[in-house]
């Protein structure tokens, strides 16, 4: 072998191992970026699945409640008057603090505390009278202090939590009063004005319901249209066409999908505001073209030689399509859908113009509730100022990421489970 | 016995002709070998014999096929009435990714066949024999069809177009993507089958062609060139081409 040629083959090895490199690195960028994504995600959310309670003791004393019977009824019970006794609970964590300074404590807990203190006592009628202990929602700021995300080394005047109330988040937390507990809350309530009382309930069954109306609406329609189109329509410009705008489709920026929801849903066919049915329609004539295409490829992809085998047994067009093609292109079409439904998942925009962003504290029961989504609530909460709503974006962020991640497990599986191999 | 005459036949694909004025007499319960190079027009031929040109769009049929008498090449025909009636065997295996019961089971099925579960387990057992398939399958007929070897599949195949039993059986290269044994079992296979069905088959192989036709069609360019009985066209052929082609000097 001449030098010349040695040297040509030192280059041509050269040159792969470079261009190993180059993927190795490319690679390792991806990874990179996804790892500090998921590290500042999961760093600041983590924290949103606990929850902070104080306790404190209350007196249910039957003056104070206003209840007059020998043995009160439920409603009797329903109905009587629990500031006092709330106010009571909460003051006699500092007896000494004079009667005007007495917003200092009542702001450490949530405002609904007096319905928790109503609950309670309801739960167990049998409290009438007593002194018992009792959990109270702390308030976002307290929340804050107690995960350590607060600063307590600010000017007093700039900070949201006081000297005297760090003094008795201190005192209570020596005492061993401060209860951090598992969140349920964060899942089982709808959106609050109040870091520490605001769930994605809503907005979770609000993308739950957008999801199952997108999917009714957008599979039926586009698995006829892509059979229509794959098995029976004539090859012609005019098909050419359809095929070209429905791949255009595909590409139009979602925002547009949500203005033409206003303009034709809302405001030409009148159909509730800012719901689920709305959204899950706009949503899915975005899918519409996902599916179509994911469609036609997966019938295209069934080898032709079935197709001849059924039709020289003497089956129809349709019954070939409907006994063989269809069935076996029906992985890759479940598969399309889940991919595109999981688009579908964590659009905003759409359902921003629709409505869907409104403040929403009610939990949806059927899609013509009115309701948020998951990623709105993100945009909702991270509009917030309120400290507490910054670990509530991150957490209301891993739990659409636990969804997408779930739906496309789900179209993998499908995919490899079902889809025939053809040798 | 004439089965299906054909009387110039031209087949268009687009604006290129494929086939120039094909003129063939297939007699009943024979076996008739279509031979020729590559493009020459056999399989097209073949396919106009169960209208599976239709699946074509840019493909164009002239001229008369009649099949005892009744006009092939005619828009009013029911093709799937026809194709009940002539069956076919492709080059590939191509069973359905279903089980092998289901597979001979579905012609009967759609040609509403059979009356009874246990009238269609009779028509699968007797195709399946036909085909000499049953003593490798009886015990695994709920297994899928494509899990079986490359010959097993193709008599699965053979199974299955006998399974509504065609007067006529079309077979496409049947044997090319096999191995010897199974391409022998599959002759000895065709040999019984005349018995019943008139076969038309389309072959590479010149010495299977000699094997198991009794007449024999060559094709090129398109034109038939010669067609006689099978003895005639490979000892003494009239044409020049054919001697060549017979020979290996072309082809």
């Amino acid at each position: 072998m001449n030098s010349f040629k040695k040297n040509l083959l030192k280059k041509r090895y050269n040159a792969e191992r470079r261009f190993q490199w180059y993927g190795k690195i490319a690679i390792g960028l991806a990874l990179s970026f996804l790892a500090v994504f998921m590290f500042q995600i999961f760093s600041k959310g983590y924290s949103a699945f606990q929850k902070t309670w104080i306790v404190t003791e209350v007196h249910y004393d039957k003056e104070l409640l206003l209840i007059d019977a020998e043995s009160p009824s439920k409603d009797d019970l329903e109905n009587a008057d629990y500031y006092d006794v709330a106010y009571k609970a909460m003051t006699s964590l500092d007896p000494g603090l004079p009667e005007e300074e007495d917003r200092q404590l009542i702001q450490m807990v949530s405002y609904k505390y007096e319905a928790e203190v109503k609950d309670l006592l309801l739960k167990n009628p049998d409290y009438l009278g007593k002194i018992v202990p009792i959990k109270l929602t702390a308030s976002d700021d307290v929340d804050q202090v107690h995960k350590g995300n607060y600063p307590r080394d600010i000017p007093e005047q700039n900070r949201r939590v006081n000297d005297y109330q760090l003094q008795i988040y201190d005192m209570l937390n020596e005492r061993g009063d401060i209860l951090s507990e598992f969140n349920i809350s964060f899942f089982t309530s709808p959106d609050s004005r109040e870091a520490e009382l605001a769930g994605i309930a809503s907005s979770f069954m609000g993308t739950v319901f957008s999801i199952l109306v997108c999917l009714a609406f957008s599979f039926p329609v586009a698995v006829l249209a892509a059979i229509y189109l794959e098995e029976f329509a004539p090859k012609n410009k005019f098909t050419d066409f359809i095929e070209v705008n429905i791949n255009n489709l595909a590409a139009v920026p979602s925002i547009v999908f949500g203005l033409l929801g206003l303009g034709v849903l809302l405001a030409v066919f009148n159909l509730p505001r800012s719901t689920p049915l709305v959204g899950g329609i706009t949503l899915s004539l975005m899918t519409l073209p996902t599916i179509i295409i994911a469609a036609r490829a997966s019938l295209k992809a069934v080898p032709p030689s079935i197709r001849e085998a059924a039709l020289a047994m003497g089956a129809s067009n349709m019954q070939t399509t409907m006994h063989h093609t269809v069935p076996l292109s029906m992985p890759g079409t479940l598969s399309g859908t889940i991919i595109g439904l999981a688009q579908a998942l964590g659009e905003t925009a759409p359902l921003i113009l629709i409505g869907m962003v409104a403040f929403v504290n009610t939990i949806p029961g059927t899609p013509v509730d009115p309701a948020a989504s998951l990623p709105v609530q993100i945009y909702i909460w991270s509009e917030s100022a309120e400290r507490g709503f910054v670990e509530k974006v991150s957490a209301c962020i891993m739990v659409l990421l636990a969804f997408l991640i779930l739906m496309n497990l789900a179209a993998q599986i499908v995919r490899h489970k079902f889809e025939k191999k053809w040798s | 016995m004439s089965k299906i005459k054909a009387e110039n036949v031209n087949v268009y694909y687009g604006s290129k002709q494929a086939l120039f004025d094909v003129s063939i007499d297939i007699a009943e319960k024979e076996v008739t070998a279509l031979i020729g190079p590559s493009g020459c027009g056999k399989s097209t031929f073949l396919r106009c014999l169960n209208r599976m040109n239709d699946v074509i769009e840019i493909c164009r049929v002239e001229g008369s096929i009649k099949m005892d008498n009744l006009e092939l090449n005619s828009r009013k025909l029911d093709v799937v009435r026809l194709r009940e009636n002539v069956g076919m065997v492709f080059q590939k295996p191509n069973p359905f990714p279903k089980t092998i019961y289901e597979n001979v089971a579905y012609g009967p099925t759609i040609h509403g066949i059979a009356q009874s579960k246990e009238e269609m387990d009779q028509i699968v057992e007797t195709s399946l024999k036909k085909a000499a398939l049953w003593n490798e399958v009886k015990d695994r007929l709920d297994e899928i069809g494509t899990g079986l070897s490359g010959g097993q599949q193709q008599r699965l195949c053979i199974a299955r177009a006998i399974s509504v039993s065609p007067e006529v059986i079309l077979m496409d290269e049947p044997c090319s993507a096999l191995d010897p044994i199974a391409t022998a079992q599959i002759e000895e296979l065709i040999d019984d089958l005349k018995k019943e069905v008139t076969i038309v088959i389309v072959t590479h192989s010149m010495s299977q062609a000699a094997r198991v036709s009794q007449k024999t069609g060559f094709f090129h360019l398109g034109k038939l060139i010669e067609f006689g009985p099978t003895d005639k066209i490979f000892k003494n052929p009239d044409n020049q081409q054919t001697q060549d082609y017979i020979t290996g000097r072309f082809g």
